[in-house]
């Protein structure tokens, strides 16, 4: 039973398509105002596209395309949504709410209680059945609303960013019952943080501006970053731009020289990125001697802790750099932003690879 | 009965304040272009403050009109109201010359209280009409009629004057009505018969003759064994006892008694 | 410096406290001055009189008659007016809510026009076999008219301000519509229509133009405490001074009860 989706909303310029196989974890990366929220919504028939359609094996969701208008509504698609906040019904024990699904399914009040304390029991919240939403803590709440959402057995399972509202000490619990739970289950999670990718999913896909920039294996992707959004995730700089002999040349004329994956004979014009760590990056004051290569003249506009380290952003948001270097060689350069300096980048650690 | 009347007091008053400043504000006050035709010595002047019950509102301003023209500098002011509510306003000092009240128990309340300058002269006489709408889908002519099932019949209640003249009227006749409603107010009894909601109506022929076109009405002999009496006094705290012994009589005048039978009130 | 958290800061200008205790005396005041004129000796043979228990009994019986069709009918208009899209609900609000600035009487004679024998709806009901003037169905129809919109008022603003998260959770989770409105929404707007309910029970008691407009006074049948009160007035002011404090206090009862439990129970609460 694979998932199939592909919808437009024209006032959200959203136009996405996705498929999912049977047992899979996909996690959906992208910056805010992304349409990660709006391809939920279509999913659950919360938001209705101006055209496309989606299936989850025999069953349509919707299909707006061809003349047919059919439009599935939410309570018959078995996409149960689990979004940022619980959202527990405040009248409700924990026992009632996780029970809301089976109830609304026909069955009895002892059954639907029953298979409650099963799912209670599944994310660790047994203990809390008797108690009301408001005696609940944020970790706590949010187990529960997975219990809910599990206990409704859906086709898909739908997680909207559900470790965001979470303090850092809830998060981790929530992460390990959300990896036991989503074993061998379809579910789009919906994050911004790459543990929970790396964690929970199979599979990533970065969407920015309603459309998907890419999508693969988790590991391919955040190591392999071709999106500033997934580089970004991966902790890496990324620079676009052509392939030469030995690395590749930017659209302004800069070259970064770097390895490219063995096995991989790089056809020179053939776009390519070059992906490396901001540990790989030096910073310099006035002209440098020696290695001429991947020494580029920046402008820093930025300068932030980062671990025990001070990251150093420089050049526009197109074609941003970053540099981790210690605080006592950025006090003894003197940085500041607005200030002119020299980045060099070690080929040895700049990887090339098509774009 | 003076303490009866302060606790009712309090009651009206916000009513009564309104009342009076609006009512007043509808006192004629044209002056006659022809001078007085009057053989009294001294020339009458200034305001009186006539507090009467609201039935008489079309005849006293009529009446007002007409004595304004014939004492020309004079003014009258006029305030229409429940009798029962008058005599709770002049109880509490509200400034009256005259009150005119349409039955003499109210008036008996104010002379008991001794509000009364000199004794109170009965002026004119209202008797029960059966009013039914223009097109009598009914078929009324009596008031046995009334009485048949199926005829929906509104009263006055028996706390306001005109209930208080039904039952007189059903005991002496011997009819029982069973009305579906007893309203407090006989404006209430006729906007019921003119709306066509209820078959009939018994009010004063006075009202019946007020609504025009509206109703029609149907006397009947039982009506005088309840004859209601309006009479009219001079209040003892009158600033002006003078002019307010003038319109008393300008009201038992010949001029006057013709304005009062032309809206339907009979003779003392 | 900090003595109580529960002390804190109120932006409150001292003028107000002045202002508002005005406010709140217009109001006390002529209730006290009420009660003052209560002729306590006589009170209870005054209440207790045959007329007057009818009418208390009608009024309580009328008044709870007309909050179950408010509810009824007044939990649907209020969804559609807060949740619904469709043309003309602006539209539809205002003149749901209109019963709340026209004066009673209007309301009677619009009703009049509506139900009487003459009316709009009347004539077809009277062929029917259906006579609602004069009748106690009369007096609940005008208690209903105006009161409804106190409770569309107050539900339309509790289910604005919870919004449609929760129904949506509801739904992904497999409710139909008919189970969300009943296991979800109206539990969360409870105190809303709690609220309103007895608003519209307190209004309904009050209720006396548009009922002695429309359905006329006949004891037991159609004379509500308000309307008692109102006959008595015009003979005895001790009977109608006497039966106005019996109204305020069952309004008082009502209103104080309901918003007293209100405010201890535990608020709904929404948590991250």
């Amino acid at each position: 039973m694979t998932f199939e989706l592909q919808a437009s909303l024209r006032a959200r310029s959203f136009e996405m398509s996705l498929s999912l196989e049977d047992g899979e974890t996909v996690a959906i990366l992208g910056p805010n105002g992304a349409g990660k929220s709006t391809l939920l919504g279509v999913i659950a028939g919360l938001l209705r596209p101006d055209s496309g359609s989606a299936r989850i094996g025999d069953k349509e969701l919707f299909n707006l395309d061809d003349g047919t208008n059919f439009w599935s509504p939410p309570h018959l698609r078995g996409t149960a949504l689990l979004a940022q906040e619980a959202l527990l019904f405040p009248h409700l024990n924990a026992l009632d709410n996780v029970a809301f699904g089976p109830r609304s399914a026909g069955a009895s009040t002892a059954t639907a209680r029953e298979t409650a304390q099963h799912w209670l029991a599944e994310v660790d919240a047994a203990n809390l059945a008797k108690r009301k939403p408001s005696q609940l803590s944020g970790g706590q709440a949010q187990r529960v609303a997975v219990a809910r959402a599990l206990a409704a057995e859906p086709e898909l399972l739908l997680l909207d960013e559900p470790m965001a509202a979470l303090d850092i000490h809830a998060a981790p619990l929530l992460r390990r019952v959300l990896k036991r739970v989503l074993e061998g289950r379809k579910a789009i999670v919906v994050t911004h943080d790459v543990l929970d990718a790396y964690m929970l999913a199979d599979r990533v896909m970065v969407v920015e501006k309603g459309r998907m920039v890419e999508e693969g294996p988790t590991r391919d992707v955040l190591e392999r970053p071709r999106s500033h959004f997934a580089a970004g995730l991966a902790g890496l700089n990324l620079v676009t731009g052509t392939i030469t002999g030995d690395g590749i040349t930017t659209p302004d004329g800069r070259v970064f020289a770097g390895q490219h994956d063995s096995g991989w004979s790089p056809s020179p014009g053939q776009a390519g990125v070059a992906a490396f760590p901001p540990s790989s990056v030096s910073v310099f004051l006035g002209d440098v001697h020696g290695s001429p290569r991947n020494s580029f003249p920046v402008t820093i506009t930025d300068l932030e802790p980062y671990g025990d380290q001070i990251r150093v952003r420089a050049g526009d948001s197109a074609q941003a750099l970053s540099a981790d270097i210690t605080p006592a060689a950025s006090a003894d350069l003197g940085l500041v932003p607005g200030m002119e300096v020299r980045f060099v980048v070690k080929s040895a650690l700049v990887s090339v690879y098509p774009a | 009965m003076r303490t009866l009347q302060l606790k009712k007091s309090f009651l009206a008053t916000a009513v009564a304040v309104g009342l009076t400043s609006a009512l007043a504000a509808c006192g004629t006050s044209a002056p006659a272009a022809t001078p007085s035709g009057d053989s009294s010595t001294s020339p009458l002047s200034g305001t009186v403050t006539v507090f009467a019950a609201a039935s008489l509102k079309a005849t006293f301003t009529q009446l007002a009109k007409d004595f304004e023209a014939k004492n020309p500098g004079t003014k009258v002011t006029l305030s229409f109201a429940g009798s029962s509510d008058l005599v709770t306003q002049i109880s509490q000092g509200a400034p009256a010359d005259v009150f005119a009240s349409a039955d003499t128990k109210n008036m008996t309340k104010l002379a008991d209280a001794k509000l009364l300058d000199g004794t109170a002269t009965n002026f004119a006489t209202n008797v029960l009409e059966i009013a039914v709408p223009p097109s009598n889908p009914a078929s009324i002519s009596s008031l046995a009629d009334l009485a048949k099932p199926g005829v929906k019949v509104v009263t006055c209640a028996s706390q306001v004057p005109c209930g208080a003249a039904t039952d007189t009227v059903e005991k002496a006749s011997g009819i029982t009505l069973s009305p579906v409603s007893e309203e407090s107010s006989v404006t209430d009894v006729l906007g019921k018969v003119t709306s066509g909601e209820a078959d009939a109506g018994l009010v004063y022929v006075t009202d019946v003759k007020g609504a025009g076109d509206k109703v029609k009405g149907i006397a009947f002999p039982e009506s005088d064994k309840a004859v209601n009496t309006y009479p009219i006094a001079t209040v003892s705290s009158s600033k002006n006892k003078e002019l307010a012994a003038a319109f008393v009589a300008s009201v038992t005048s010949e001029a006057g008694k013709k304005v009062l039978s032309d809206a339907g009130f009979g003779a003392p | 410096m900090n003595r109580k958290s529960a002390s804190g800061y109120h932006g409150i200008p001292r003028w107000v406290y002045a202002v508002a205790a005005v406010g709140g005396l217009l109001v006390v005041l002529p209730l006290v001055a009420m009660v003052a004129k209560v002729n306590w000796p006589q009170f209870l043979p005054l209440i207790t009189s045959d007329s007057s228990v009818a009418a208390l009994g009608l009024s309580l019986r009328t008044s709870a008659a007309s909050t179950v069709l408010c509810i009824v009918l007044g939990v649907p208009l209020a969804l559609v007016l807060a949740r619904g899209e469709f043309p003309g609900q602006r539209l539809l609000r205002a003149f749901v809510l209109l019963p709340l600035v026209l004066p009673p009487v209007v309301g009677g004679i619009a009703l009049l026009y509506t139900f009487g024998r003459q009316g709009l709806l009347g004539k077809s009901l009277e062929l029917a076999g259906i006579q609602i003037a004069f009748s106690t169905t009369a007096v609940v129809l005008a208690q209903t008219f105006v009161a409804m919109p106190f409770l569309v008022v107050s539900l339309e603003g509790a289910l604005r301000s919870a919004g449609s998260k929760y129904e949506a959770v509801a739904a992904t989770l497999g409710a139909r519509p008919t189970t969300v409105l009943r296991r979800v929404t109206l539990p969360l707007v409870l105190p809303g229509l709690a609220s309103g309910a007895v608003l519209s029970f307190a209004r309904s008691l009050g209720e006396f133009g548009a009922t002695l407009t429309f359905a006329g006074s006949l004891e037991g049948i159609t004379r509500t405490l308000p309307l008692e009160i109102y006959l008595q007035r015009e003979t005895d002011a001790d009977a109608a001074v006497a039966l106005s404090l019996v109204l305020v206090a069952v309004a008082v009862a009502v209103v104080g009860l309901s918003y007293g439990r209100r405010r201890s129970s535990t608020p709904v609460e929404v948590r991250p």
